[in-house]
């Protein structure tokens, strides 16, 4: 997809000096320390970094789920750093969709009833079966969260993740418990949901190979970002080296 | 180190083990209260008939030669006999305008009767010869505040005497004092007085002549033989049929309260343990299951299945020992408060309520087996854990497709987070009938505390409202003529009055027999009245007799049947009589017949016996005046007075026992719903959390949590309404005796009001629950597997 300068020119996400200060005891553990950036609409972006450097915990700020110590988020110009409880989670319900290494699936609902969880409160969701087909289950919807492999499991949770048509979709390795196969069907179903709804799209990942896919490459060193790499030719995740 | 581990398990979980300790306290606290009570009334009940010789069969006459004595004497297994003159009087005490009623029983001129002893409470017994002294019933005297020397008139055969008193006494025939037409004792208006029994043969002509006896057996003998020639005996001289302890009203007032205090120790207890039980079993399983991965920890590194199936009986057994602490000294602490109150109802010397340690070891012994029942399966599936299988994670929770239905396809219309909440109730069936079950317990021992005051009244309004509707019943000394109402109606403030007599007789059907009052009025009365099942008014058939239900079924006889009827006049007639219909009543048990059939019956003309007066309020005081006066009447019972005193005592009462059982029904709902609530959040701390995340409201995610507690307890309050009817019913059954019975009444506004209790305890209890989903930790649950 080709970026419309327009969009890129007001970013979705405006993030600049962002610092969180974890305070165990003694031990101050700085897990952001002055991160800035911003992204664009239907922008994918990969976010690469060791272990412990930040990734998840500017996800989960990003997504209103967490608060910044210092420094502002800006979701379409909207401030959210000191968001209320209620605005956080009127946020979350109406613009983001999450995608989480562990699914976080409802076991007592099956696939169709674990989209339409979300599609019931949701303002212009598409159906479930339409969600669930774009990540090519269809025939799978009444199956329970137990009966389901991880790669089918993690495929539900995209279908339940875009079917309220999200600006934002923000997964945290999506792929990390799932073998090279199953990876690749995961990504692609995010690609093409970024393609067909225009979803800004971010995902951390360990695994390097799948930077190709992305607009933009982030790589996280202590909390902040070390390098910022523009893809000037992306592959389809079919292609990427596991 | 596992101790370490227990301290910090109970740290954590404290306010799951209180409730659960609480609802074990309750039970220990009645099961402590029921037994200890019913020890000490049976205890003090025996010492104290031992002590004073309580007869063992009582008889009456009209006026029996004093030498049939020693043919009593020599009846095969009686071992003593007391023959006395006893005597209703009216009472006349200074400053009290209406008449109080008593009791005149003779004893021997010298020494103490052979029966039927007096407990000497102060003073001393009348001396002999002395014809103005009398000692009397202790509850009398404190009632007017009597001491030895003081005094008061009675009419003795129709001439005022003035009685000193000598001492206050306790009597066996007068634990439970009552006076006529009271139903329950009124300490105030009926005394009991004894005087040596020359003096009561010279004011009643009754020299050389008794008209009462009370006789002890000896062991072995056979009772309803020693009734049966008695009866022979006394026959020729008005005997009534002699009867025994359980037809003795005192012993039978006694009788029924411990039968009551046994049922409660039967089945109130029993209901608390099980429900601990449940709830132990819901909290370690709930444990276990958060712990499997130490527990296969621990085995791996050589903790023996003992070691850790210890650990968790332990944990078991420290959460009983508090339940037990608090139950122990709340139960011996109302235990008191409870021979308090006996001590208000029941003259005995002492009641001491039992602390006997064995009690304490009972209570707890039963309540650690109900805990360790409740924990086995939990601590078993601990045992059986492979230490390897320990170590993974459980398999995923199978779930049904039930309230959902295909994709696309027919649906519930209820939203995925309702679905979510049915569907986890039926994935644990038996957890979910346990828990309704739970809750619906404390629904029914509401309705069971609660029924009485709906029963009281449809039984106050039809005893003083439809049936008994006089102000007042005025006794003859003897049986009068006719002409006799004339004189009542023209007592001072007598609006209306109706003449009744009563006759003393023996109904019987084949083997089956029992000594009565029949009651004979005018066929239409607008006073006193005879009801039908539906409490309508009937009238006296012109022939044959009506019979109160319970008499009816005592005697075998349905209407048509003929009733062989023995007028106790000494004159050994039999006659027969058709059983017209069978009416209800709640006092007492009953035969009606018109008054014409009864002058028939007896042949010796038209006599009443008495009159149910209607009286007009202001002239109240002139009327008792002439009441204590008039020497022809002989006994006068007020019902209105009865009345009051009876709702006022009833709701004393009542009033105590339900603020305990509202007390012990909150502790119950809040047990069993605070437990099933933080059970359920922890179990679905995951999902719930992940529910957040995704944009879902506290609110929202709250209410799949109270969605689940919301069907189980609403499920629970039908099911409390049945139980709760079932319960009442046995109340009502334990409560019936001759004396009277309860009517199984249960108004709307009963069940509503303990629906209405149990729900609010279950809302404050899932509220505080609730809470918690606030703090739910949203980023933990995404960086964890299940
Ligand atoms: N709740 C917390 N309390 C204290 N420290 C925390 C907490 N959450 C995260 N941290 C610390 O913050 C730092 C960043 O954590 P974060 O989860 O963002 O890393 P990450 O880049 O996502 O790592 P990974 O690739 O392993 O998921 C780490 O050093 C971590 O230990
Ligand atoms: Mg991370």
């Amino acid at each position: 997809m080709k970026l419309d300068s327009h969009e890129a020119a007001t970013p979705v996400f405006d993030v600049r000096g962002l610092t969180k200060i974890y305070q165990t005891g003694e031990v101050e553990v700085r897990a952001l320390n002055g991160v800035d950036l911003s992204l664009a609409a239907g922008e994918m972006a990969v976010l690469l970094g060791p272990s412990g450097s930040g990734k998840s915990t500017l996800l989960n700020i990003v997504g209103g789920l967490d608060r910044p110590t210092s420094g502002s988020v800006r979701f379409r110009g909207r401030e959210l750093s000191g968001a209320s409880d209620r605005e956080l989670t009127a946020y979350r319900r109406d613009h983001v969709g999450f995608v989480f290494q562990f699914y976080n699936l409802i076991p007592s609902l099956t696939a169709w009833e674990n989209v339409a969880l979300i599609t019931e409160v949701a303002r212009q969701p598409m159906s479930p079966s339409e969600a669930l087909a774009l990540v090519g289950l269809e025939d799978r919807m009444s199956h329970f969260p137990a009966q389901m492999s991880g790669g089918e499991q993690q495929r539900v949770a995209i279908a339940r993740a875009i079917a309220k048509r999200p600006e934002v979709l923000l997964c945290d390795e999506p792929t990390g418990a799932l073998d090279s196969a199953t990876g690749v069907i995961v990504l692609e179903a995010l690609a093409r949901v970024n393609e067909e709804t225009g979803a800004t799209t971010a995902i951390i990942t360990h695994n390097a190979g799948i930077q190709q896919i992305a607009h933009r490459v982030f790589s996280f060193l202590d909390g902040r970002i070390a390098s910022e790499v523009v893809n000037e030719t992306r592959i389809p995740p079919s292609e990427v080296s596991w | 180190m596992l101790d370490r581990k227990l301290v910090r398990d109970l740290g954590r979980l404290w306010a799951q083990a209180l409730a659960v300790a609480l609802v074990m306290a309750c039970g220990v606290m009645t099961l402590i209260l029921a037994l200890g009570a019913t020890r000490a009334l049976d205890d003090t009940r025996s010492a104290f008939y031992d002590r004073t010789r309580f007869g063992e069969i009582f008889a009456s006459a009209t006026r029996a030669p004093e030498n049939l004595k020693s043919a009593i004497l020599s009846i095969n297994g009686v071992s003593a006999v007391a023959t006395r003159v006893v005597k209703p009087v009216i009472i006349d005490i200074a400053g009290m305008a209406e008449p109080a009623t008593g009791t005149l029983i003779s004893i021997p001129d010298h020494g103490a009767p052979a029966v039927n002893q007096l407990y000497l409470r102060s003073g001393r017994l009348p001396e002999p010869g002395r014809t103005n002294e009398t000692a009397i019933i202790e509850a009398f005297a404190e009632a007017h505040g009597f001491k030895p020397g003081d005094r008061f008139d009675v009419l003795i055969n129709g001439k005022k005497r003035t009685l000193s008193i000598t001492g206050i006494t306790l009597s066996p025939e007068h634990v439970y004092a009552i006076g006529p037409g009271d139903m329950v004792p009124d300490q105030r208006r009926f005394g009991v007085m004894h005087m040596r029994r020359a003096a009561l043969e010279g004011a009643f002509d009754m020299e050389g002549a008794f008209n009462d006896v009370a006789l002890t057996l000896s062991r072995n003998a056979d009772a309803d033989e020693v009734m049966a020639r008695l009866d022979i005996i006394l026959e020729p001289y008005g005997g009534t049929g002699a009867y025994d302890r359980s037809d003795h009203p005192s012993d039978a007032f006694l009788d029924a309260e411990l039968t009551q205090l046994r049922a409660m120790a039967q089945v109130i207890p029993p209901i608390f343990l099980f429900i601990s039980a449940f709830l132990i079993n819901m909290i370690l399983t709930r444990l276990i299951a958060l712990e499997r991965e130490q527990i296969g920890l621990l085995k791996a590194v050589g903790y023996s299945n003992a070691a850790i199936a210890w650990h968790y009986a332990k944990m078991t057994l420290a959460i009983s020992l508090v339940g037990v602490a608090i139950g122990a000294v709340a139960g011996t602490r109302l235990g008191r408060g409870m021979a308090s109150l006996y001590g208000e109802f029941f003259s005995f010397p002492f009641l001491v309520f039992s602390q006997e340690p064995d009690l304490y070891v009972i209570a707890t012994l039963v309540t650690f087996a109900a805990a360790l029942a409740g924990a086995a399966k939990a601590i078993w599936s601990a045992v059986a854990l492979p230490p390897a299988v320990a170590m993974r994670p459980p398999a995923p929770t199978g779930y049904r497709s039930l309230f959902g239905g295909p994709a696309g396809g027919f649906r519930l219309p209820v939203s995925q987070l309702t679905v979510m909440a049915l569907r986890h109730l039926v994935r644990w069936p038996v957890r979910t009938a346990l828990t309704t079950l739970g809750t619906a317990l404390p629904v029914a021992l509401l309705i069971t505390s609660l029924f009485a005051f709906d029963s009281i009244d449809s039984m106050i309004d039809t005893v003083w409202f439809r049936a008994d509707r006089q102000d007042a019943t005025l006794t003859f000394a003897a049986e009068r003529s006719e002409e006799a109402i004339r004189a009542v109606e023209k007592l001072p403030g007598v609006i209306a009055a109706e003449p009744f007599r009563s006759e003393a007789a023996t109904l019987r059907n084949g083997h089956r027999s029992r000594r009565i009052q029949i009651i004979a009025s005018d066929p239409v009365t607008d006073i006193g009245r005879v009801l039908d099942q539906d409490f309508g008014a009937i009238e006296l058939p012109p022939k044959g007799m009506l019979l109160s239900e319970r008499l009816a079924n005592h005697l075998a006889l349905s209407p048509g049947d003929q009733v062989e009827i023995e007028l106790s006049d000494g004159q050994g007639r039999i006659a027969f009589a058709p059983l017209v219909g069978v009416t209800n009543s709640y006092v007492g048990l009953n035969a009606y017949m018109s008054r014409n059939a009864l002058d028939r019956l007896s042949g010796q003309g038209v006599q009443i016996s008495g009159a149910r007066i209607i009286v007009d309020e202001n002239m109240l005081d002139e009327l008792y005046r002439e009441i204590k006066q008039t020497p022809a009447i002989a006994s006068v019972a007020l019902q209105g007075v009865s009345r009051d005193k009876f709702r006022a005592t009833v709701e004393e009462n009542i009033g105590i026992s339900i603020t305990i059982y509202v007390s012990l029904a909150l502790i119950i709902t809040v047990g069993v719903i605070y437990n099933s609530a933080r059970i359920q959040l922890s179990e679905r701390a995951r999902e719930l959390a992940s529910l957040r995340v995704f944009g879902f409201t506290n609110g929202e995610v709250s209410s799949v949590l109270l969605t689940e507690l919301a069907v189980m307890v609403l499920l629970a309050q039908p099911l409390g309404w049945l139980i709760g009817r079932g319960f009442s019913e046995l109340v009502a059954q334990g409560f019936e005796s001759d004396l009277f019975r309860i009517p199984l009444i249960i108004n709307p506004p009963t069940y509503a009001i303990a629906s209405l209790v149990v729900l609010g305890a279950a809302l404050v209890s899932a509220l505080i629950v609730r809470r918690r989903i606030d703090r739910l930790d949203l980023i933990r649950v995404l960086k964890t597997r299940d």
